[in-house]
């Protein structure tokens, strides 16, 4: 046991060396985090004097990862939301009655008359007059459903078609709900991590959790508040045509119209009748840019995609002369009449705005709309005093820890204690090394957990020496006992970090948030602790006897 | 000169007092039982829903004053409570408010947050919130279970590993003390009526976690024992396995302390619950390890001998196949 191969040694000393290594950007945190964000400012804008001089404060050969700090000892927001994903359902199907409509009417002389009826909002129903021809209608209906591809339901279309006395009612199938949820909250995601970026903030961390949520934090945002109305706006644009302009909300035309409220201020109590399928909707939009309109108003110019384009088009080319209501998350922006058509795809929204407001609605109608609402079901906002009193607390609370520990030790076991502590400031350099390189983020809890690793690090160490005293007892010679000592004290050390271990792994699996940052702090000291008990300090210890050799040693 | 906690020759007979110490140790179980029924826990928003607010100024905090501020705005129950901290500077002031979660409302208004801020703005100017943190009911629901889930996974898990590297009768007895550390620690804070939180459940799984490593080595030390001293009754060899690893088990436990304490006293007032709820497990832990699960090994007896099959309850042989 006391013979350790020169390859063994190097190995070890290699690790510490790595670890400490990857550990040392901690100890420069701003230092590092002004170059890394000067680098990476250079990467995506361009090299400026300035970014040169901060990225130069660091040198690029040494490594530059650093410990995330999380909300709670940087300040920042924090949400948990649930997309609607159901609401995707009831505008699939809305957007599909104008194909439905015009496939059944090619039938008309078969079926008779054909009307939608109200219905659960998921589902598009239609009477159909001669109810005996359901059967016909049905196939009609199921010959526009499409296959979808999913691995669950092989073989699905997109829609299932049923009939229900005369009345013939469309909705989205299993699968095809079940792909439309992941579409959704995907692209929720991405519309979502596009508008937080637009802000410019550092590491946002941007997840989807469970089937339909997403956990958004951002470090350095003012609050949860804040956050909310960047993301939170759904910025869903719309153009439908204008069945009247009325003065309540009840005056609702007949058929399939929507009436919405004007959101000029000079247009109090003025409500638009729409049609409800609009004819072009934001996703179609490529680009909106602010910019001023003939009158030198503020306004927004935007750019449709190809299809929208022709869409666009087509209609201000039949509509000339009529209103036409640019429709911003459920509020009539403008609704100007057709001048003329309009075939380049590009148009401007005029309404009152302000210089800020037209600059903010362009980026909320670049970012693109959400696909859906979002239901925060969790929001934390933490303030960055509280976050840096915690901080200071935690780091004080560590050194006095660390020093108790340290003192303890070497009093209780002398030059052993004193390898003991060594392997044990090591140990910490290790936990740092490994955190930063695996990118883990450090919270007030992982603080806790370190500390307590500190605590039971020496658990390791403590069971050896005291196996190494009780085989002194037996007097076998020095050599002889300190072997037997970590030989037998392995089973112990390793039988009671792995129950350790599995606690830890449990609290990561079944934690979220700070509980899991606790664990993993907990996890890496315990494979850290193990490390620099069994090999680091047996090293030491190996090391020094074979240099002093020792007739007695005094555990 | 060395530090010695403990002499270094011991002889204490640990199972002298067994009835008394075991049974002290059902008896409390059953009265954190009691309490938990009885007062409940005081749950914290991760659990109930709701919003709490963290607020912080350079006036002394006037408890009944902020309850007449927010008093229009008929929020329901409102808890309020000023913080004290030893790290806290001479002119700093914090408050907790606790919030019930709002009818009709998935996640705790932002309106309502609003409305609190500027109520409690208009008392006081210098006042800052610190931090807010809203939970809505139907997540706090899903954290309950999960929680729960969590720490009976670990209990399950725990078990296994200690049946497959000892026997069923130290698996069992290993849990027996579990379940007693953690009930112990929400029979505190029941009878405290400390805030009980998702960083708590995080505590009760690192005292399960710390309680197994502890019970752990003195079975590890039993094992051995029993395997050198094949004639002696199993009460003498917990006895001297106990006495062997005692020094250890103040030594890690003495370390542990230092280094939480040093956390309870200036970690801030952020943790102290989850600190304080590890700081009670370490010291019921340690206990549980001597009194809790070797009574329950020995009340259940142990196979001595392999080749007699006769000889008392079997295990698994893992445990004989040294590691």
């Amino acid at each position: 046991m006391l013979q350790i191969t020169f390859f063994n040694r190097l190995v070890i000393w290699l690790l510490v060396a790595a670890g400490l290594l990857a550990a040392m950007p901690n100890a420069f945190y701003s230092r590092v985090e002004s170059h890394n964000d000067a680098v990476a400012a250079i990467e995506a804008t361009g090299a400026t004097p300035e970014l040169e001089a901060d990225a130069a404060t660091w040198p690029g050969l040494l490594p530059n990862n650093l410990v995330n700090l999380g909300l709670d000892l940087r300040g920042g927001a924090h949400l948990l939301g649930r997309v609607r994903v159901e609401e995707v359902y009831a505008e699939r199907m809305t957007a599909m009655w104008p194909e439905v409509r015009d496939a059944l009417r090619d039938e008309r002389a078969t079926i008779g008359t054909i009307r939608r009826v109200d219905g659960p909002e998921d589902q598009l129903q239609v009477r159909i007059q001669n109810a005996d021809q359901m059967a016909s209608a049905m196939e009609t209906v199921r010959g526009l459903a499409r296959q979808v591809v999913s691995l669950s339901y092989p073989g699905a279309t997109d829609i299932e078609v049923s009939a229900n006395g005369d009345v013939l009612v469309v909705q989205l199938s299993e699968a095809e709900r079940e792909l439309s949820d992941q579409r959704t909250v995907q692209q929720s995601l991405e519309i979502i991590r596009r508008r937080v970026d637009e802000v410019g903030t550092r590491e946002p961390t941007i997840q989807r959790q469970g089937s339909d949520r997403i956990i958004i934090q951002v470090p350095g945002i003012g609050s949860a508040q804040e956050l909310k109305d960047l993301i939170g706006t759904t910025a869903k644009l719309t153009f439908h045509p204008v069945v009247q302009r009325v003065s309540s909300p009840d005056a609702d035309a007949s058929g399939r119209t929507i009436t919405l409220p004007s959101a000029d201020p000079s247009e109090e109590g003025v409500y638009y009748v729409l049609e409800e399928s609009p004819v072009v909707s934001g996703e179609e939009l490529v680009d909106a840019q602010p910019d001023f309109d003939q009158n030198g108003q503020p306004a927004v110019n935007f750019r449709f995609n190809a299809s929208g384009a022709r869409k666009f088009g087509d209609y201000t080319a039949e509509n000339v002369g009529s209103p036409f209501a640019i429709v911003l998350d459920g509020e009539v922006i403008s609704a100007p009449v057709i001048r003329q058509h309009i075939p380049g795809g590009t148009g401007i929204i005029s309404g009152n705005f302000s210089v800020q407001e037209s600059s903010d609605l362009a980026v909320l109608l670049r970012a693109g709309a959400l696909p859906a609402g979002m239901d925060f079901l969790q929001e934390r906002t933490i303030g960055p005093e509280l976050g840096a009193d915690s901080i200071r607390a935690g780091a004080i609370a560590c050194l006095v820890a660390f020093a108790a520990v340290l003192v303890f030790m070497a009093l209780s076991y002398g030059l052993f204690g004193i390898f003991a502590n060594i392997a044990l400031l090591i140990n910490v350099g290790l936990i740092f090394g490994l955190l930063s390189t695996i990118g883990a983020t450090l919270t007030l809890p992982g603080i806790a957990g370190i500390v307590l690793t500190i605590g039971m690090a020496v658990d390791a160490n403590v069971l050896v020496f005291e196996r190494i005293r009780e085989e002194l007892k037996t007097a076998k010679g020095p050599s002889r006992a300190i072997s037997l000592g970590y030989e037998k004290a392995l089973s112990a050390i390793i039988d009671a970090n792995i129950t350790t271990f599995i606690t830890a792994a449990i609290l990561f699996v079944l934690g979220s948030g700070p509980v899991r940052g606790f664990s993993v702090t907990l996890a890496l000291g315990i494979i850290t602790s193990v490390f620099t008990a069994i090999y680091v300090t047996r090293l030491l210890i190996v090391t020094w006897f074979e240099r002093a050799r020792p007739k007695t040693i005094e555990v | 000169m060395r530090l010695r906690l403990v002499p270094q020759e011991t002889n204490i007979n640990f199972f002298r007092a067994r009835k008394v110490t075991f049974g002290a140790s059902m008896v409390l179980m059953v009265l954190s039982l009691v309490a938990w029924f009885a007062m409940g826990l005081n749950f914290g928003i991760d659990f109930r829903g709701g919003t709490t607010i963290r607020t912080e100024s350079t006036q002394e905090v006037d408890v009944a004053a902020y309850r007449d501020a927010l008093a229009p705005l008929e929020l329901g129950d409102v808890a309020i409570s000023e913080v004290f901290d030893p790290t806290f500077d001479a002119d700093q002031h914090v408050a907790m408010l606790r919030i019930q979660a709002q009818e009709g409302e998935e996640s705790a208004g932002n309106e309502m947050v609003a409305n609190v801020e500027a109520a409690l703005k208009g008392l006081d100017e210098s006042i800052r919130f610190t931090s807010v943190e809203s939970v809505g009911p139907k997540v706090s629901g899903e954290l309950v279970q999960s929680a729960v889930l969590a720490v009976l996974a670990a209990l399950g898990a725990i078990m296994v590993y200690i049946w497959l590297r000892f026997e069923w009768q130290f698996s069992l007895g290993a849990v027996v003390a579990l379940f007693h550390d953690v009930l112990l620690t929400i029979g505190l804070f029941a009878v405290l009526q400390i805030r009980f939180d998702l960083a708590t459940i995080a505590a009760l799984l690192t005292i399960v976690g710390y309680s197994i490593n502890d019970t752990v080595v003195i079975f590890d030390r039993v094992r051995e024992n029993l395997i050198k001293y094949k004639k002696m009754a199993l009460q003498d060899v917990m006895n001297l396995s106990v006495n062997e690893t005692l020094s250890r088990t103040v030594m890690t436990s003495g370390t542990t302390l230092i280094a939480l304490i040093a956390l309870l006293v200036l970690g801030g007032d952020v943790i102290r619950g989850f600190v304080f709820a590890i700081t009670w497990g370490v010291v019921v832990g340690t206990y549980s390890s001597v009194y809790v699960a070797k009574n329950v090994v020995l009340m259940l007896g142990t196979k001595r001998d392999w080749s007699k099959p006769s000889d008392g309850p079997g295990g698994t042989q893992f445990s004989t196949s040294d590691a």
